[in-house]
C-alpha cells in the first residue's frame, strides 16, 4: 500500500470517528436534532448511491476502453481551448454532488488529464440546465443569462490560472 | 473463451474501481453525516439574521454561508429568492449560490483525500474569489440593464 493511500485511511477513519463522536454528544444533548440530522444524512446517502454505483462503473468502463494516450491528447495541457470545452461540457451536464464525482476525476486524470480542466469541470457544474426555468422564475431572464455567462466565462480563468499552478 | 476473459477483465477493472472507493468511504461516509447536520442546524431564518445590509460584508458573508452549506442546488435556488424578498442585496445572493456549488467546505477533506490538498485549497480558494468577483461584476451589469 503506498503510504499516501494509508495516510489517507487513516485520516477518514479519524474524521469519520470525530463526526461520530459529535452525533453521540448530540444524541445525549438534544435527541431530536440529533434524529433530525441522521434523517436527514441518509436521505443524502440514499440520493447518492445510485450515483455512485453509477460513477464506479464508469470508471471502470474509462479504465478498460479508454485509451490514456487518447485522453492525454484531448485533456493534457497541450490540449488548449478543446480541453477546456470538453471539460466545461462535462460539467455543465454532469448531475448529482461534486463530492461522487471526485474519485472519476481523479481516475481520469492519472491517465493525463491536466488538473485546470479538472478544476474547469468542478466549476461549471454551477451552470445547472435542468434548474434554468426555475432560476428564470425566481430571478428573471437577465439574471439567468448574466449569471450563467459570468460562470462559463470566469471557468477560462480557472482554466488558466490552475495551469500555471 | 476470449469473450469470457474480456469479461473477467472488465469484472476486475470494475472490482479495482469499487476498491479505490471502498478506500476513500470513511471520509465519504463523515461529509455525508457532516451535511446532516448543516441541513438541521443552519435554516433560511438563521441566514436571514446573519446578513445585515452592507453590501460588502453581505457578498462576504454570502460566499461564506454558500461555501458552508452543501446540498441540493435547488435549495440554494429557494434560499436566494427568500433572502432576495428581503432585501438582502444582489452581490450577496450571487456569491451565495455560486459558493454553494463550486466552494466546499464540509466536503474539503474528502476533496483533499481523494485530489489532493494542493489542488483541492487552491480549486477552492479561487472559486471563492470568483464568486465574490463575478458577485460585483454580475450586479453592477444587472443594475446597469434594470
Amino acid at each position: 500500500m503506498k503510504k499516501e493511500t494509508r495516510k489517507n485511511k487513516f485520516f477518514g477513519f479519524y474524521f469519520l470517528i470525530t463526526v461520530i463522536v459529535i452525533y453521540v454528544i448530540l444524541f445525549f444533548l438534544n435527541p431530536d436534532e440529533f434524529n433530525k440530522s441522521l434523517l436527514a444524512s441518509w436521505k443524502i446517502f440514499k440520493m447518492v448511491i445510485i450515483l455512485i454505483a453509477f460513477v464506479i462503473f464508469l470508471s471502470a468502463l474509462i479504465n478498460y476502453f479508454l485509451n490514456p494516450m487518447k485522453i492525454a491528447k484531448n485533456l493534457s495541457k497541450e490540449a488548449g481551448f478543446k480541453g477546456w470545452l470538453i471539460s466545461a461540457v462535462g460539467g455543465i451536464i454532469s448531475h448529482g454532488p461534486p463530492y461522487v464525482w471526485y474519485p472519476l476525476i481523479k481516475n481520469i486524470q492519472d491517465k493525463g488529464m491536466n488538473q485546470s480542466f479538472s478544476a474547469v469541470f468542478l466549476y461549471t457544474r454551477a451552470v445547472k440546465i435542468p434548474l434554468l426555468p426555475m432560476m428564470i422564475v425566481f430571478f428573471g431572464w437577465h439574471f439567468t443569462i448574466i449569471f450563467n455567462l459570468m460562470i462559463i466565462i470566469s471557468s477560462i480563468f480557472i482554466w488558466k490560472i490552475m495551469e500555471r499552478i | 473463451m476470449k469473450k469470457e476473459t474480456k469479461r473477467k477483465n472488465f469484472l476486475s477493472t470494475l472490482f479495482r474501481a469499487a476498491k479505490e472507493f471502498a478506500l476513500n468511504s470513511p471520509i465519504f461516509i463523515g461529509v455525508i453525516l457532516c451535511i446532516g447536520l448543516f441541513n438541521t442546524f443552519i435554516s433560511t431564518q438563521t441566514l436571514q439574521k446573519i446578513f445585515t445590509g452592507n453590501v460588502f460584508s453581505d457578498t462576504i458573508l454570502g460566499s461564506i454561508t454558500g461555501s458552508i452549506i452543501a446540498g441540493n442546488p435547488i435549495n440554494s435556488y429557494i434560499i436566494g429568492k427568500q433572502l432576495l424578498s428581503d432585501g438582502i442585496s444582489l452581490y450577496a445572493i450571487i456569491a451565495f449560490l455560486i459558493c454553494w456549488v463550486t466552494v466546499g467546505i464540509v466536503q474539503l477533506p474528502y476533496e483533499i483525500s481523494v485530489m489532493g490538498k494542493k489542488f483541492a485549497f487552491t480549486r477552492n480558494l479561487l472559486s471563492f474569489l470568483f464568486a465574490i468577483l463575478i458577485a460585483i461584476i454580475g450586479s453592477t451589469i444587472l443594475g446597469v440593464i434594470s
